[in-house]
């Protein structure tokens, strides 16, 4: 019994910060910066009604949520046929390949900022979904390949052998039998691409104008300080979509974090 | 599994080899580019050839002296968040229920941090965790500590690491559940009767198991700790002074803020070698693991 | 080492289960100690239930279970004393040989000398000795269940040794080796053995008692020719021998059963059977001889040469039997053969279960 106090205490920690930004988000500036209040004294919703009037922040989502759908297909459909290749070929230069692909995932976000600028403005994508998207793909491309590799190793290759003695091309085989056989890959490898080009800012920030919703964010520091209760009504509003992610994927979460490969 | 030979599955490779490129290679000749050359600025470089690199691995030297402290730096929160995270997701991964309700609440909650956008990670941390007006730091306060993460270096620390732990122990511990789940119950029921304790069921049966999973949490852990820049930026913008400026942000602070674009690109450049060369043995040791443990599949799962 | 004694136990995986859904039928046994037993039946049979109410993973829903007459059912499995092998090999992957045999033991508090000794002798009897100090995780399938196999046999003090289907993952030719050798061991170690199949030639090869499970409940236990030659339910005797017994369903008029049109004398009248019965004669296909003088006229479909014997299909008054051809004999030909029945050799079946003597 003394796990479940564990698991449960660790539940809560997660969500105190949670909870307080909820809190914040409903207060006005005065009860934040005067009073403690575990929560809110006097509701309102002029926090939400500041961002659901201003146009920008609608148009923050839409952009940012996007290139966001934009990268996660994009960065699986390249992966599709990537992964094939690594899990069931043997190619010349395929393992330093593989680890070449992985160290983009690791190299550094800050390192890349200013190159990024100057190329996306030189081929004329600067500030566009197009420049975010095909930037993100750098850390998402390798993690789809990798795990999507994982689940298709799973994949018995006596199936692609007995495809191909029905007589399946090699384009049929892949989308009528194989891809649904990976389906449960396919969305783990899309759920990790959303979360990750959904939380990074610096990129999206670097070849935006401003134009991303975390950018917009930022907006709530103005000269008379720091727009507390708007800040958290942001942050709560940017929760939304992750949160609507996992929902649809709940019961999936335990295998997905299996990554194909335990 | 013996995969085939053949080199026509390059064509296969090659959508995802030209986006990769595109993004990996043009930006890196430009830093690589940068880093051999000194400006006056407007637009003119000249040769510096390995002046800055000099400079930079040199501790006595200002910019090394510098580089070297935000080495130190981030090398130590990736050692703390690391210390942390893994042994405490490993607990919660054991204290999990293995189904029902309970779970899915649980794994839906746990999950939730993960898709913070990391500026709201650290907009979250800043307001809860306030003096004024955050919940925690009001906490602290009232019990008598003088609690001002602005003004106060460890306490900063302690914000940062309590922050990433709040965010990534999740992933751990999804990762280890995972694994855990992944054990057939004939091994706990052998357990059982061989009269193993619960720290041997642990110490031979889980932990061997989750060998792979923990290789892969700790190398993304690694990679994303070493590389932190949002959460810090914005909770403590690299203060107070400068003890949490970790190598991201005094990265960020040479390129944008002084623009010396030659001192920051050989950092970059010698910071991605330091990132490479720790993930080449994480992933060397983890392809090692795989191959000896090809013979997997005598136990279903 | 125990006498282990099974009472009225019966099992549920439900907790609201009715009598039919049960896993386990009410069943009451006796396990003698030093008894070498194969629990045979088919998959889905509770064999394997069985075998886990026995070691205390299962608790059952109701009834006893006794070693040497001490109620041990609440008791868990590692305070029974009870060692298990699984059907697939569970070793400790991160240590050695060594480590994995000793594990059981070191558990249970034995000394260092004491330890080392039983885990050379255990890894002499199955061969392990050379391979003792490597790691377990890089050996093979076979190696690694002949571990799981001496952590079962290691300590010395267990009530009973339980097999779960041992040898599944094995290689056929090591399979017999390695039955062979728990026959050696069990004499050897002189303790209660337990072994779980549903391959009748590893359970009449390895056990002095055969317990046949069919659908939740004990049909049989005996001696491996006494299930052989007087099953006591049709079930036993289909399951037992390759190919299994031929059943008629028959009436039976004093010492005569009718099949069909076909009247078959038999060794003896039997008088009481119950009206509504549903009845059946049932016979080795070694009993039935083909014979040109035989008395009843059969149809021969085919002949099936296993190589060592050869069996005849026929067909008589409609029901499929199965006959052995003698051996230097050549095979029957034609269609239409007569067949004799050795009336000694039939047993007659009432619902199923064998009508014993008067």
């Amino acid at each position: 019994m003394s796990r479940r106090i564990i698991f449960y205490a660790y539940l809560v920690c997660l969500m105190l910060p949670l909870y307080w930004l909820i809190n914040l988000s409903f207060k006005a500036n005065v009860e934040i910066s005067t009073t403690m209040t575990l929560w809110p004294a006097v509701p309102t919703l002029s926090n939400y009604a500041v961002i659901f009037t201003a146009p920008e922040w609608f148009d923050g989502f839409r952009f940012s949520l996007t290139y966001v759908a934009l990268n996660t297909i994009i960065s699986i459909s390249v992966a599709l046929p990537a992964a094939y290749a690594f899990s069931r070929y043997s190619f010349l230069g395929d393992k330093h390949l593989f680890f070449w692909l992985l160290t983009n995932r690791m190299a550094p976000a800050a390192v890349f900022a200013l190159p990024y600028f100057n190329l996306y403005s030189s081929i004329g994508l600067f500030d566009t979904v197009w420049a975010v998207a095909l930037a993100h793909c750098i850390f998402n491309v390798p993690l789809a390949v990798w795990i999507l590799e994982g689940f298709m190793s799973g994949v018995p290759r006596e199936i692609d052998e007995t495809a191909r003695i029905d007589g399946y091309s090699f384009p049929r085989f892949f989308i009528k039998i194989f891809i649904p056989l990976i389906a449960s890959g396919i969305g783990v490898a899309a759920f990790f691409c959303f979360m990750f080009s959904w939380v990074e800012l610096l990129l999206a920030r670097t070849l935006t104008n401003s134009k991303a919703i975390s950018s917009i964010m930022t907006r709530t520091v103005s000269a008379s300080g720091i727009d507390w209760g708007l800040l958290a009504a942001a942050g709560v509003l940017t929760l939304i979509p992750g949160a609507l992610v996992i929902w649809f994927v709940r019961n999936h979460i335990a295998k997905g974090f299996a990554l194909g490969r335990v | 599994m013996i995969k085939s030979v053949d080199n026509r599955a390059w064509f296969l490779v090659l959508p995802v080899f030209a986006l990769v490129a595109f993004n990996a290679i043009v930006p890196l000749m430009t830093v690589v580019n940068y880093s051999f050359q000194d400006s006056f600025g407007n637009n003119q470089f000249f040769w510096n050839g390995l002046g800055w690199y000099q400079e930079l691995l040199d501790p006595s030297s200002e910019l090394g002296g510098r580089f070297f402290a935000a080495l130190g730096r981030s090398a130590a929160f990736s050692l703390g968040i690391l210390a942390i995270e893994v042994p405490l997701g490993i607990l919660v991964a054991l204290c999990m229920p293995r189904d029902g309700a309970q779970l899915a609440i649980g794994l839906v909650i746990m999950a939730l941090p993960l898709l913070v956008p990391w500026n709201v990670v650290g907009t979250i941390w800043l307001l809860y965790t306030r003096p004024d007006i955050g919940l925690f730091g009001w906490l602290i306060n009232a019990v008598g500590i003088d609690f001002n993460a602005t003004k106060n270096a460890a306490q900063a620390w302690f914000v940062l690491i309590a922050m990433d732990v709040w965010h990534w122990t999740s992933l751990v511990a999804l990762l280890c559940f995972a694994g855990l789940k992944s054990i057939p119950d004939a091994y706990y029921q052998a357990a059982r009767i061989d009269g193993a304790s619960r720290l041997a069921i642990f110490r031979y049966i889980e932990l061997p198991k989750l060998g792979r999973v923990l290789m892969i949490g700790v190398l993304l852990r690694f990679m994303d700790s070493f590389m932190i820049y949002t959460e810090p930026f914005v909770v403590t913008g690299g203060g107070p002074g400068n003890s949490t400026t970790v190598l991201s942000i005094d990265l960020v602070k040479i390129a944008l803020g002084q623009f010396d674009l030659g001192k920051a690109a050989a950092m970059s450049i010698v910071y991605t070698l330091i990132v490479l060369t720790v993930c080449w043995v994480f992933y060397t040791v983890l392809v090692t693991r795989d191959s000896q443990t090809v013979e997997r599949p005598e136990v279903p799962s | 080492m125990a006498q282990i004694e099974l009472v009225d136990l019966a099992h549920a995986y439900w907790t609201h289960a009715e009598p039919a859904d049960y896993a386990l039928k009410p069943m009451t046994t006796t396990w003698r100690q030093g008894g070498a037993y194969a629990l045979l039946g088919p998959s889905g049979c509770g064999k394997t239930t069985l075998l886990n109410i026995i070691s205390g993973l299962v608790t059952p829903s109701r009834g006893k279970v006794l070693f040497d007459g001490v109620d041990v059912t609440g008791l868990p499995t590692e305070r029974r004393n009870i060692a298990q092998v699984f059907q697939f090999p569970v070793v400790y992957d991160t240590m050695t040989v060594f480590d994995n045999l000793a594990f059981p033991l070191r558990n249970r508090g034995l000394d260092r000398r004491a330890v080392e000794a039983r885990v050379r002798e255990i890894a002499g009897l199955l061969d392990l000795t050379p391979d003792l100090s490597r790691r377990a995780r890089g050996l093979g399938a076979d190696a690694k269940q002949k571990i799981s196999l001496g952590r079962g046999l290691v300590r010395p003090d267990v009530a009973a040794v339980l097999f779960d289907e041992p040898l599944t993952v094995i290689d056929p030719a090591l399979k017999w080796e390695l039955r062979s050798k728990l026959k050696a061991l069990h004499r050897a170690l002189d303790v209660t053995m337990i072994y779980v199949t549903h391959d009748q030639t590893e359970a009449l090869t390895f056990a002095d008692t055969v317990v046949v499970m069919h659908d939740g409940g004990i049909v049989q236990s005996g001696r491996p020719d006494e299930l052989y030659d007087r099953p006591r339910h049709t079930f036993v005797g289909h399951f037992i021998g390759s190919p299994g017994m031929n059943f008629m369903p028959a009436q039976v008029m004093a010492a005569q059963a009718q099949v069909g049109e076909a009247m078959i004398p038999l060794a003896r009248s039997y008088p009481a059977l119950s009206a509504g019965a549903k009845l059946a004669i049932g016979i080795r296909p070694e009993h039935l001889r083909l014979s040109a003088h035989g008395e009843h006229r059969a149809r021969l479909e085919r002949v099936e040469d296993l190589g060592r014997v050869r069996y005849a299909r026929l067909n008589f008054e409609g029901h499929r039997l199965a006959a052995l051809v003698p051996e230097g004999e050549p095979p029957p030909s034609g269609p239409d053969i007569r067949i004799a029945f050795d009336p000694a050799r039939i047993h007659v079946y009432a619902d199923n279960l064998l009508v014993g003597e008067p």
